[in-house]
């Protein structure tokens, strides 16, 4: 039904799109996913005929989007716009018949019958047909988009981040609309932001980067971690979700954000098994002080985390006190990872400067208490302020305290 | 068009119609309304054929003849009525309030598919350079005694700065609808120069100019109507059929094209209509203000922003509007230009509007 041929677009100077191809069968679901930038926008516009491709061709139904006019192309090709918040007095059911230009004559005749009060029907919103479309909310408004691509009566439909402005119900709502209107033998194309969604509710999906396609096939061998980490910059773990068995994506770092710092106190296999997985999960990770030759420095100088030492059996000295407690002032977060106490209790004063810290245990604390009670109730007390955490979320955990941490500030800010 | 459409056209028209005869009955001489009736009802003139007729020009020195088509009248009634009641109503009164219907009808109308074309509530019908265009050939004519009619150098001024404007903001066959805001602003702009420039130089005819730039409907004679009123009928009559692509244009060009209008071309189509039915009004009567702008927003507020009904609404109250405005304008005891009058009352009206948050967007 849509075949894109190795199509090239430049907008101005700007090469936008590099022969790309695609083809969505009547009847398929493609959802077209990619990093802001990689072009789905312009990718769109060229299947729905607004751009004509420099090179390469666009067809839809056999006919070339480039050579019919701007109404015979919107009789084969319905656009579901991005909800942009239209703030038109028009009533619902005004915006909706607008779907019929392509259809009726200069004088307003419309041999269409009852389309548009078919796809108020079939969307759920002719109980509403009169509000002005600037009261709805955007999941309402979005269907009233997706009416007024039914109303258009056009075999194959492209939607523009159809959910892009909505909520994860309203998003599944309209998304399982559009399935219906695959399953009548529409081709649909729609770039979908929420990979989940795309995954869920497309049949296939082509992967958009830099204007190239990377990527194309079943949901699940187009979302894979490598693929989106070549594409979207992102490291990520791909599962399965366990009640629609569609690939979820889990996003563990942006790596273009601004990245979060995490100092961890203590060493051993606990600590180096923190640094390796905080480092993993993209945050900027400092660690020490530990003895020289403790597990921990294995991993730290493998994966380049400044890391202090101190000689093997002896106290903490005043410089490398200093140095560390800067590095816990610069941290976001202080993680304790499995702390050993020790009489001289250096690590626990370092400890209590911490701001948000992050308990992780796993031997019991008698294996880990080589001081006194003092130092015990000073650590149990520390642990009580402390978020708690497994070994194995200590990631998320970590992430988590961060969030909070920094709405907090952002409110103490207003 | 809904039922409820169906009223407020009707009672608009009836309006129009109430406000044409009542201010035929207000002038120096008072006539009772039956008698205004059966005069205007006397004056009404079905045409029925067509002639030409050569008519004498001069243009720079050189005299020439026109073909002017002439229109052959029929008319249907012969009211019994006082012969200089017959002549005050027919020959003084009506062609002025006649012809500020149509001003009025041509400027709503223009007006209100400015709005609706640029998405923008400050858009009137002269935003693209129309008005300016015009007064610069006016005054023209006015300052320099040109010996072509002003009408004509007013209207080929219009257009002249409208095309200029329009081809100004087109490049590669797009013509970005704010692209054309800024050229028409910069047009009317650097015109409001030349016209300043030109009053300067003006002398003697100075107060005629200023006169002309304020809008009236002084002296106007059935000539100006029948040159006016043909045009402004017929051009909004095409915009009418333009009214639902107005109103897909209003969703945004890109949604508009997806829904099947070509966009360009419908600009196209719609901004030289829109221009033209604004040179016509205003090469007769000058810049009259306000009513392009105002009456679109209240008609806006009372049926909605469906075009198939605002377009029409908007004229008719323009029309009614306008014979109004003048009827006050011509009554005090000095009469003063019409286009104050329509300034003085629409700018506090929309004021209020505005206050009230009724109006704030197209």
């Amino acid at each position: 039904m849509i075949e894109v041929e190795s199509v090239d677009v430049s907008l101005g100077d700007t090469e936008i799109l590099r022969d790309v191809s695609l083809r969505v069968p009547a009847g398929e679901f493609v959802g077209l996913v990619g990093p802001n930038g990689a072009g789905k926008t312009t990718l769109l516009r060229t299947v729905n005929g607004a751009i004509d491709p420099d090179a390469g061709r666009v067809l839809v139904d056999g006919d070339r989007m480039s050579d019919l006019s701007s109404r015979a192309g919107s009789r084969r090709v319905a656009t579901v716009p991005q909800d942009t918040g239209t703030r038109f007095a028009f009533s619902v059911e005004d915006v909706v018949a607008m779907g019929r230009t392509p259809h009726r004559s200069r004088f307003g005749s419309d041999d269409g019958g009852d389309a548009v009060e078919r796809a108020l029907e079939r969307t759920s919103i002719a109980s509403f047909r009169d509000r002005r479309i600037s009261t709805l909310s955007g999941g309402e408004r979005q269907r009233v988009f997706v009416a007024r691509a039914i109303a258009q009566e056009a075999p194959a439909l492209v939607l523009d981040e159809p959910t892009a402005s909505l909520d994860v119900n309203h998003a599944t709502r309209t998304l399982s609309l559009v399935c219906e209107l695959v399953a009548d033998d529409r081709a649909v194309l729609g770039a979908i932001h929420d990979l989940e969604a795309a995954a869920r509710f497309c049949d296939r999906l082509v992967m958009l980067a830099d204007g190239e396609v990377v990527a194309s096939g079943a949901p699940a061998d187009v979302l894979t971690a490598d693929a989106l980490a070549t594409s979207f910059d992102m490291e990520s773990v791909v599962t399965r979700n366990p009640v629609t068995g569609a690939p979820t994506v889990t996003p563990l770092s942006d790596t273009g954000d601004e990245r979060r710092s995490v100092h961890v106190l203590g060493g051993g296999r606990v600590g180096a098994a923190v640094v390796a997985r905080l480092h993993a999960a993209g945050f900027e990770v400092t660690a020490g002080p530990v003895p020289e030759g403790d597990e921990l420095l294995g991993v730290s100088e493998r994966l380049d985390v400044p890391t202090e030492t101190v000689p093997p059996m002896s106290a903490l000295d005043g410089s490398t006190l200093a140095a560390t407690g800067e590095r816990i002032d610069d941290a976001d977060v202080t993680v304790l990872a499995d702390l050993t106490l020790t009489p001289d209790g250096g690590l626990l004063d370092l400890a209590a400067e911490a701001g948000r810290t992050v308990v992780v245990e796993e031997r019991p604390l008698d294996e880990r208490d080589r001081a006194g009670t003092d130092q015990r109730r000073r650590y149990e007390r520390l642990r009580e302020r402390a978020t708690t955490s497994g070994l194995d979320d200590v990631a998320a955990t970590v992430r988590s305290v961060e969030a909070d941490a920094g709405r907090r500030v952002s409110r103490r800010e207003i | 068009m809904s039922s409820r459409h169906w009223l407020v056209f009707s009672l608009l028209s009836a309006i129009l119609l109430a406000t044409v005869l009542t201010s035929a009955t207000i002038g120096p001489v008072s006539i009772d309304l039956p008698t205004v009736a059966r005069a205007a009802a006397n004056a009404v003139g079905v045409p029925v054929g067509l002639a030409l007729e050569s008519e004498h020009a001069g243009l720079f020195g050189v005299e020439f003849s026109l073909p002017v088509p002439s229109v052959e009248y029929r008319y249907p009634f012969a009211f019994d009525v006082p012969e200089t009641s017959e002549t005050i109503v027919r020959q003084i009164r009506l062609p002025r309030i006649v012809l500020g219907a149509v001003v009025g009808f041509a400027l709503a109308a223009a007006g209100t598919v400015m709005q609706g074309f640029f998405r923008n509530p400050l858009a009137d019908p002269s935003i693209i350079g129309v008005s300016s265009g015009a007064a610069v050939g006016a005054v023209a004519a006015i300052v320099f005694a040109v010996a072509l009619p002003l009408p004509a150098m007013a209207f080929a001024g219009a257009l002249l700065a409208a095309f200029g404007v329009y081809a100004i903001a087109t490049q590669n066959g797009e013509t970005p609808v704010a692209t054309l805001l800024l050229a028409g602003v910069a047009v009317q702009t650097f015109l409001g120069a030349v016209i300043s420039y030109m009053l300067v130089q003006s002398g003697e005819s100075l107060r005629e100019a200023i006169f002309w730039l304020m809008g009236h409907l002084h002296n106007s004679t059935w000539a100006e109507v029948e040159a006016t009123l043909p045009v402004a009928v017929l051009a909004v009559g095409v915009l009418y059929a333009y009214a639902h692509d107005l109103n897909v244009l209003l969703m945004g060009e890109a949604d508009a094209h997806a829904l099947g209008i070509e966009v360009e071309r419908t600009k196209r189509i719609l901004l030289a209509l829109a221009s033209v039915v604004t040179a016509a009004a205003v090469a007769v009567t000058g810049v009259i203000g306000f009513v392009g702008l105002v009456v679109p927003h209240v008609m806006r507020l009372l049926v909605g922003p469906d075009h198939r009904i605002l377009l029409p609404t908007s004229a008719l109250a323009g029309a009614s509007f306008l014979v109004a405005a003048d009827t006050l304008a011509r009554s005090g005891a000095a009469e003063v230009p019409v286009g104050i009058v329509t300034a003085a009352i629409g700018a506090p009206f929309f004021l209020y509007l505005l206050r009230r948050r009724e109006v704030h967007t197209v």
